[in-house]
């Protein structure tokens, strides 16, 4: 776990914990979870962070297909990326694989290569639609984040 | 992953705003399907991609053939470089509405420049449309151009922005385009002049014409099916 000491907007620090794999620790699986994770470490498989935001640090290093609310990349992803809001590509980062979001913001320098589908902000449903076809690929909802 | 990558990017580039009819026309053409499929030559930029996905709800196939091109360049493969071309799209034929070039075939010799050419038309659906753009000047120092699409008629492009790897670039003259892409048909055909207001370069900006071709509803063209032998017409910087 990473803390966090931040303001919650009216003076007062709260800290905040938030979920980590380090960058010495390895998944091979499925990945499920409830909160914002950020990945320094390498995951193959699949990723499922409904309704929140998954950072790939710099040293992250994925292999998977992934769904999340929000992405922000600033390591190496090789996979499809399905979010509901929005993928940021920071000017370290790499995405080899197709990307379904609303909103997409790739930084000069940055690396990318696959395809983009930007459901229409005003049709939620289709974006929705994705993230059903997404998890019905043999997904497991029910696995808690594998903590490690 | 990260060796598909172009080269060094400038510490300043020059810049120069464009006005086109044709963008807006092609891009109109684009607007005008309800999910139209479009493949991008270039490298991934950001605010295209989401001015195109947003504005117009495009399905955007990213593919940076100039990266392709440095990285068999660099690599001493360019023998195999027509193979790759000729397998770098898998996407089936017909199944696309349309192509931004940019400026590859610039900087693409003879043969590879036909095999790119002939999947580009392989992958059009008929009436589909192609967007390219041709500098004026040939060259043997290879300085990339991006651009940047501001809205519907204005284009911003930095040039010199970023060094390839490949030897040349060279000056298509009309012939050569009508050679290359036969199989389509020449809608618009303009040179592009800077807005003057608009010009922030030490250097002078690149004259460079637009063309837009359309997918001949009637004109079949299979892999590799489509492109004939020629040369390139010299033309010295």
């Amino acid at each position: 776990m990473n803390e966090e000491w931040t303001h919650n907007g009216k003076g007062v620090v709260i800290n905040e914990q938030r979920a980590g794999i380090g960058k010495s620790i390895v998944i091979n699986g499925e990945l499920s979870g409830g909160e914002d994770l950020t990945i320094e470490g390498t995951v193959e498989g699949k990723i499922e962070l409904r309704d929140h935001v998954l950072t790939v640090g710099s040293n992250g290093r994925i292999k998977a297909e992934v769904a999340a609310k929000s992405f922000v990349v600033f390591g190496q992803v090789v996979g499809n990326l399905t979010a509901t809001e929005k993928v940021d590509i920071k000017e370290t980062g790499s995405v080899e694989g197709d990307i379904t979001a609303p909103r997409l913001a790739i930084a000069d320098g940055a690396h990318f290569r696959g395809s983009v589908e930007m459901p229409r902000v005003d049709k939620p449903r289709e974006a929705q639609a994705a993230w059903n076809r997404d998890l019905s690929r043999g997904s497991s909802l029910n696995n808690d984040l594998v903590r490690v | 992953m990260r060796d598909m990558m172009p080269g060094p990017v400038a510490a300043v580039a020059d810049e120069a705003v464009y006005v086109s009819k044709t963008l807006s026309k092609f891009l109109s053409a684009v607007g005008a399907l309800p999910a139209a499929v479009l493949v991008d030559l270039g490298p991934a930029i950001g605010s295209n991609i989401s001015f195109l996905g947003e504005r117009f709800g495009c399905k955007i196939h990213v593919g940076d053939v100039y990266a392709d091109l440095d990285r068999h360049t660099r690599e001493g493969t360019f023998d195999r470089f027509l193979e790759f071309l000729a397998r770098r799209f898998s996407l089936s034929d017909g199944s696309v509405d349309a192509v931004l070039c940019w400026d590859i075939f610039d900087y693409l010799g003879s043969a590879a420049g036909d095999v790119l050419a002939a999947e580009l038309m392989r992958l059009l659906r008929p009436g589909g449309q192609l967007l390219g753009f041709f500098g004026a000047r040939a060259s043997e120092e290879i300085r990339y151009t991006k651009y940047f699409i501001e809205d519907e008629s204005h284009l911003r492009l930095r040039y010199g922005f970023y060094t390839g790897a490949c030897r040349r670039r060279w000056a298509l003259q009309s012939r050569d385009l009508d050679s290359l892409f036969h199989g389509l048909q020449l809608s618009d055909s303009i040179l592009m002049t800077p807005r003057p207001a608009r010009c922030c370069s030490a250097s002078e900006p690149p004259q460079i014409s637009i063309r837009l071709f359309q997918r001949d509803p009637a004109h079949r063209i299979g892999r590799l099916g489509g492109c004939g032998q020629r040369g390139r017409t010299p033309v010295s910087g």
